[in-house]
């Protein structure tokens, strides 16, 4: 999800299903380029419709998205936390002891 | 002084997740944090309730590295792999595996310390064999019990309709 188009394709699917020329309006690029984008989406299982039928209207797969989504969320959290952590350790690395 | 400010995590690339992170400390000290198994299983936990009975790291080309997390009531989770390339105290390239991950092959971490000033700032980016894999892996992987619903979903889409 890092891609742009990509992302700025699900932005569009959020707002309803929609068809390969619906989807590819906005922007300045080709149907087939914008159809190579979908088939990335698809083969993520982020959104659904017919490879065939240009016509078939692309809708997004809520739950993949939310599961893909939900990772990134979770991987951050664990390294946050522990640089979080490694903040307090490092601190008490470069403090010298104090002596009474 | 500390930086959370700094800390980013982002998917440059289809098959690569990178985080970055800034820390007031000489590069050599994070280097050692990252490396000497007594202070990597001081922090490199995650979130509260986990510990790290098993650190085990041979910091050489070719030696390996062995982590297991264990939380009570949850299942081990484990990992290792190989280190690549050791420049001390400024780079290192690992392979890494976890115990159960459901993707296919390795991924390969590269940690890079930069020091600047009085602050190091550390970029990992971890290379996957594909996006499928990428993503796979952080689903076995990193498993916390964290149950994100539709919520995050509805931010996602806000944000994503936002431009961010």
């Amino acid at each position: 999800m890092a891609d742009p188009t990509r992302r700025a394709i699900l932005a569009r699917l959020a707002q309803g299903e929609a068809t390969v020329t619906e989807i590819a309006e906005p922007f300045a690029m080709t149907q087939p380029a914008i159809s190579k984008h979908l088939k990335v989406l698809e083969r993520a299982g982020l959104i659904s419709g017919n490879r065939d039928a240009q016509r078939r209207p692309r809708r997004l797969e809520p739950q993949p998205l939310a599961e893909a989504t939900k990772w990134l969320e979770e991987y951050r959290q664990f390294w946050d936390t522990s640089f979080a952590r490694l903040d307090t350790l490092l601190s008490a690395l470069t403090t010298p002891p104090k002596r009474d | 002084m500390i930086y959370p400010e700094s800390f980013q995590v982002t998917t440059p690339s289809e098959r690569t997740i990178e985080i970055r992170r800034d820390f007031h400390a000489p590069r050599q000290l994070v280097f050692d944090a990252f490396t000497k198994p007594e202070l990597v299983r001081c922090w490199l936990l995650g979130p509260e309730g986990w510990t790290m009975p098993v650190c085990d790291i041979d910091l050489k080309v070719g030696g390996s590295y062995r982590y297991v997390w264990r939380k009570e009531g949850v299942k081990d989770m484990g990992m290792g792999g190989v280190f690549r390339e050791v420049v001390m105290p400024e780079k290192l390239v690992a392979t890494e595996q976890f115990d159960e991950a459901w993707y296919p092959g390795e991924a390969l971490d590269t940690t890079v310390f930069v020091e600047s000033g009085e602050v190091t700032k550390i970029t990992i980016t971890v290379l996957y064999e594909s996006m499928e894999a990428r993503d796979t892996a952080r689903r076995s992987g990193m498993e916390y019990g964290m149950k994100a619903g539709y919520d995050k979903l509805e931010s996602l889409l806000a944000s994503l309709a936002a431009g961010v």
